[in-house]
């Protein structure tokens, strides 16, 4: 028996009407893979991060054969199809290959470890819920993640935009106090509004050290001290605002990660 | 909904048989006719052997196979070298490894790989009694034999980190072109680890 919902979508399939709705039963988009878990015998469910419609997870048929499961590996970059009957249920996807990152990422140790803390941070969003944006900053990072310079600085850079886009930026254009531009050096972990030196130097045991190349685009890569000191930043409000209220810590993972980029005291 | 065609015990048999991996209810019902058809052959010595197996299967306490006896027969094996411990995800590997017989040695099953979509955490895997075993005087080498995937190369770098101040070689198995593999067939992340771990020819 045909439901009523269903019904409507044929009628309008056969009318030719294009309805919103419609479309989103199969769409096409890029993505990257952030995990897989076995299904039955063959296939896997398959958790992508898409740039259109958010983290989505779905079905892939045949997902664990031999030409798939170097495909559906953490970190690639693929394009994907997606069909289901009604938007609420799983769907399946299919697979096509783009940028292969895994075979480059499991040869770091580093780079898996910064791997599992992206995908840990991208499962705090909503699934379905589109952040083209966050995709494009994740996808640049997976690009140079294995790159032991410029890899720790970016993944600051990208825990920053997390933030911002959870809605918890970090306010770092002018000083808090005296609203100037310059010599900016802490952030108030109160407000997350950058502070100068003067205002700042009574507190400088209370304030958050803000390293240059959080504030500003720099030809110079940022040292270990720099890098810790982004991290111990972004890891105190992710702590503060996205990871604490979900009764969760930040991953084990990050930790590892800032170690064996020799950024160890972030934490 | 389907008529039932046979007594329940038939209907149990063929319910189970579903279960196994590779067979669906046609297929179960299939091996089910089977061995209703040679039950003197095959349903009799079957129902013996998976109740001797159900008595008697255990798994080691050292190494985590399993077998019939603890310690299991490739612990108590004297031929093996005891300075080399190969690190496997599970028994499948494990056998599989001793059908290729590329190696004697000892094993040591995890038990699965580091997954945090599936929650897999380091408490859920027996690292703590590989650590023991990586400190004997006698062990002398850890051959991370786990899967080229990233669950499995993370779980082998946090391996690595927890025996790193011991006294034992860590090695990992090559990723590259498998026998029989041609080159246009492969996946670039297999040609990227194969050009990187060349050798000398």
């Amino acid at each position: 028996m045909v439901n009523e919902p269903s019904r409507d979508r044929l009628t309008g399939r056969r009318l030719g009407i294009r309805c919103p709705l419609l479309r989103r039963m199969n769409w096409s988009d890029r993505a990257f893979v952030l995990g897989c878990r076995p299904f039955g015998e063959s296939g896997v469910i398959l958790e992508a991060m898409t740039r259109e419609h958010g983290r989505h997870l779905g079905l892939v048929h045949g997902g664990r054969s031999r030409r798939s499961r170097p495909v559906l590996q953490a970190g690639n970059s693929i394009a994907v199809a997606w069909r289901a009957r009604l938007d609420d249920q799983l769907g399946t996807f299919t697979v096509e290959e783009e940028v292969s990152r895994a075979g480059r990422l499991i040869a770091r140790p580093a780079a898996l470890l910064g791997l599992a803390t992206l995908a840990s941070h991208l499962r705090l969003l909503a699934e379905r819920d589109p952040h083209p944006h966050l995709f494009d900053a994740a996808e640049s990072l997976l690009d140079r993640l294995d790159d032991a310079e410029v890899g720790p600085g970016l993944f600051a850079l990208f825990e920053l935009a997390l933030l911002a886009e959870f809605g918890f930026g970090l306010d770092l254009a002018s000083c808090a106090a005296t609203g100037t531009t310059e010599d900016l050096i802490y952030v108030s972990p109160r407000t997350g509004r950058a502070v100068s030196r003067m205002p700042g130097e009574p507190y400088h045991d209370r304030l958050l050290p803000l390293p240059r190349f959080l504030r500003e685009a720099t030809d110079v890569a940022p040292d270990a001290g720099e890098i810790a000191a982004g991290f111990r930043l972004t890891g105190f409000f992710l702590t503060e605002h996205l990871y604490a209220p979900r009764d969760l810590s930040l991953p084990d993972e990050r930790a590892r990660y800032l170690g064996l980029s020799g950024s160890g005291g972030a934490v | 909904m389907a008529q039932t065609i046979a007594g329940p015990e038939i209907e149990r048999l063929i319910q189970l048989l579903a279960r196994l991996p590779g067979l669906g209810p046609r297929s179960a019902r299939r091996a089910a006719l089977h061995l209703i058809g040679r039950r003197e052959q095959l349903l009799g010595p079957l129902a013996d052997a998976l109740a001797v197996a159900r008595e008697r299967i255990t798994v080691c306490s050292a190494c985590g196979n399993v077998d019939t006896s603890d310690p299991c027969t490739i612990c108590r094996d004297p031929s093996r070298d005891p300075a080399i411990i190969v690190v496997v995800e599970g028994v499948s590997d494990l056998w599989a490894l001793e059908r290729a017989g590329a190696i004697r040695a000892g094993y040591h099953v995890l038990g699965g790989v580091l997954s945090p979509l599936d929650g897999v955490r380091p408490e859920h895997l027996s690292l703590d009694s590989l650590v023991a075993r990586a400190g004997r005087p006698e062990t002398k080498e850890l051959i991370l034999a786990l899967s080229a995937t990233v669950d499995g190369q993370t779980t082998a770098h946090y391996v690595t980190e927890l025996v790193r101040h011991l006294p034992v070689t860590v090695t990992r198995l090559a990723h590259g072109v498998p026998i029989g593999g041609e080159l246009d067939y492969l996946d670039e992340g297999t040609l990227t680890a194969a050009l990187r771990q060349r050798t000398p020819f």
